[in-house]
């Protein structure tokens, strides 16, 4: 046990706890302001605004002396005794200091700036800053630089906070940026020959506490207060990191990471940041067709619904495959559903499209190579309702055996469907039901076609490699003419209302011991499923 | 609000005396001013055959204008401020690069609905730049909806039609990012 003292405050540390100032200050909610502190990195304490008085009380006398001169809390371990003054006349003088300095280099061109509206250097000069600029310096346009495809420099507007350059060298291990010259000349660069080009790339312009390194794919696409921010997990790969969508009536602008300590610490990938183009493809399928005796016929949802359902009573054995895309909840509604038409249906895990191997960084990020972000929870329904994992492969001859007459595939791929050639399920089939993003050979083959919704669309669970599940909300809708697969599978159970998706995760809770951790309100950073499996 | 909330005050209302009872006083007062304004010179113009005359042009809100720079290319930096503090939501920018090496961002797009526009001068007050201002221009006139969602060579020719009688407020201000 620690006793830290802040601003007159005493705040008990459990023994073993190795926080900094700034840790200790957030805790009692005070905030240190700080540019080149980062938690996931080393400490460099280089920007001197982190600057508190620190002090030591004697353990046996109770007495407090205080250093002479100011530290900054981000280099200052808080031990027992240790004493930090966050709020002195110095520590105010100083940030104001430091604030005016970074300034007399800046271009000021918040304007155009796409930082503008959640920069550190704002924020801190509102609050910490003088409230005129002494030296007679005008705005200006930056200079600007390519470091990479995925990032752009604006030299001048950067603090030499050096976060990004610690990133390459200590998170990706590539070390492509660095500082280039010295004093107030020192610049951020890459060596010639030798661009940004790693795949967490992206993760810099997160770290970027000013406007300095700009988003390729961002850039003046949209200011950033029109945006919200919704939690959601990235569909990327089975990694499943924890994310924000960042949208504005309806359109994805961006996706950013979210701090997630079991799973992505407070990075993601550039595949997963910069992999939502397909949610707003023109592409897309939006309304629900099918196969006439002339041709195809648009049909309404709510007549589709009924409509589905009297053909798949009518048509026999029918057998379902559910896609790794599908969330926990809406894979098993669907099982739920196949099991109401037919008592011994068939239930299949869809293709899991894999590419390449797992991708380990040094800090042990990492890049799964299994791209779809749900084959584990997927899995596990497919295993309670068929008793062993029937996969996609193996469908076709199993459903020539059992002669099964009708078909469900349920898809929500980024691109096409994972097989590009039609697939021969036999001449027994009479009904094939396809629901997918886009159009494909299977698409193609069916008797109905569904539009499906994206996974920013979606309401649910994913369960990631490591047996997590983290639970989101929808954060766009889906374009006009989709209906989401959880609301169309609630509806053909016949239940009423819209399709709630905390409601059937406890419903799964209940009935599958896999999921069994997931009957408590799911936190924000996810559950551990195996939590409950190994105290057994 | 609650009728017994102590921050209430109530106010009884004044007895009438026998001339107020009365009315007539009231009546003749009304009359004399309605003399005064006969006699006295007509502030009304007939318009359309009479255009008014606008006392002090650089505080008017009429049609608004893209202002252009030294080199006439557009003023406006594509900041957004306008379209964020606008309360009836009639401006829409797409940014983009620009196209010229001395400026990093320029609107690629830009109209005003004039129909939305309230005409509160928020745009004008926002710009960091001085891009966007509003005219003497009153008389606005259109066919259609279509036809009165002014574009970006639309506001600029306001600019040049009304540039020499309003010069642009801040002239002197030369220095945009």
């Amino acid at each position: 046990m620690a006793t830290v003292i802040v601003d007159g405050q005493e705040v008990e540390l459990p023994s073993g706890s190795a926080l900094n100032g700034i840790q200790v200050a957030k805790q009692l909610g005070i905030e240190v302001p700080h540019y080149c502190w980062h938690p996931g990195l080393t400490v460099v304490a280089s920007c001197r605004m982190c600057l508190v008085e620190t002090g030591r009380r004697d353990p046996a006398t109770g007495q407090i002396t205080m250093m002479g001169k100011l530290s900054p809390a981000c280099q200052t371990p808080a031990t027992d005794g240790t004493v930090f003054v966050t709020n002195s006349e110095k520590v105010r003088a100083a940030r104001a200091m430091v604030e005016e300095d970074l300034l007399i280099r800046h271009p000021v061109d918040c304007p155009i700036c796409d930082k503008a509206g959640e920069c550190h250097l704002q924020d801190y000069h509102f609050e910490h800053g003088r409230d005129q600029r002494r030296a007679d310096i005008r705005p200006f346009t930056s200079r600007r630089r390519p470091v990479g495809d995925t990032v752009t420099l604006f030299v001048d507007r950067c603090v030499m906070c050096t976060r990004c350059v610690r990133f390459t060298r200590e998170i990706t291990g590539t070390s492509e940026l660095m500082v280039i010259n010295r004093g107030s000349h020192e610049e951020i660069d890459v060596f010639p020959g030798y661009p940004l080009a790693n795949k967490l790339s992206g993760n810099v312009v997160d770290l970027c506490p000013v406007g300095a390194l700009g988003d390729v794919d961002f850039l003046y696409q949209q200011r950033v207060w029109f945006m919200k921010r919704q939690p959601h997990v990235c569909a990327g790969c089975a990694t499943g990191c924890s994310i924000f969508v960042e949208e504005n009536q309806d359109r994805v602008y961006r996706l950013k990471p979210r701090e997630n300590a079991a799973v992505n610490q407070w990075w993601m990938c550039d595949e997963g940041r910069y992999g939502f183009a397909h949610l707003h493809s023109p592409d897309r399928m939006t309304s629900p067709r099918r196969r006439g005796d002339s041709g195809w016929a648009d049909v309404e949802w709510s007549q589709l619904v009924v409509e589905l359902d009297q053909q798949l009573r009518a048509a026999g054995r029918f057998a379902v495959v559910l896609s790794p895309h599908l969330t926990v909840e809406e894979a098993y509604l669907l099982a739920c559903y196949a099991r109401s038409v037919d008592a011994q249906a068939l239930i299949a895990l869809g293709p899991v499209p894999t590419e390449g191997t797992d991708e380990t960084f040094p800090q042990g990020f990492t890049i799964s190579a299994e791209k779809c972000p749900n084959r584990q929870g997927v899995a596990a329904i497919v295993q309670h309702f068929q008793g062993s994992l029937l996969e996609f492969a193996e469908l076709p001859a199993r459903m020539a055996a059992e002669g099964v007459r009708s078909l469900w595939v349920s898809g929500g791929y980024k691109t096409d469907w994972p097989a590009t050639a039609a697939i021969d399920f036999g001449s027994e089939l009479r009904l094939l039901i396809v629901q997918d993003l886009f159009a494909s050979p299977l698409w193609e083959q069916a008797t109905f076609q569904l539009p499906g919704a994206a996974f920013a669309e979606r309401a649910g669970s994913y369960v990631n490699r490591h047996d997590r599940l983290q639970s989101f909300a929808w954060a766009i809708r889906p374009p006009a003419g989709v209906m989401v697969e959880g609301q169309l599978y609630w509806r053909l159970l016949g239940r009423p209302g819209l399709y709630q998706a905390r409601e059937v995760l406890h419903e799964v809770a209940r009935e599958l011991l896999y999921f069994a951790a997931a009957s408590e309100p799911i936190a924000e950073t996810g559950v551990d499923l195996k939590v409950l499996q190994l105290a057994k | 609000m609650k009728a017994d909330d102590p921050r209430i005050h109530w106010i009884a209302e004044p007895k009438l005396g026998l001339a107020g009872s009365m009315y007539l006083p009231l009546v003749v007062g009304g009359l004399v001013t309605t003399a005064k304004h006969l006699l006295s010179p007509k502030v009304t113009v007939s318009y359309p055959d009479q255009e008014p005359e606008i006392a002090n042009r650089s505080i008017y809100r009429g049609v608004h204008r893209l202002n252009r720079d030294g080199q006439g290319r557009v003023k406006c930096v594509a900041c957004f401020l306008c379209a964020t503090a606008c309360p009836a939501h009639c401006i829409d920018i797409v940014g983009a690069e620009s196209p010229w090496p001395d400026r990093e961002k320029y609107p690629e797009s830009f109209t005003i609905d004039e129909l939305r526009c309230i005409y509160c001068g928020m745009c004008e007050e926002a710009c960091p730049v001085d891009a966007i201002e509003l005219t003497s221009l009153y008389n606005l006139t259109g066919r259609s909806r279509e036809e009165m969602v002014f574009d970006k060579e639309k506001l600029l020719s306001v600019y040049d039609a009304t540039h020499k009688q309003e010069p642009m407020r801040s002239a002197a201000h030369k220095g945009a990012p």
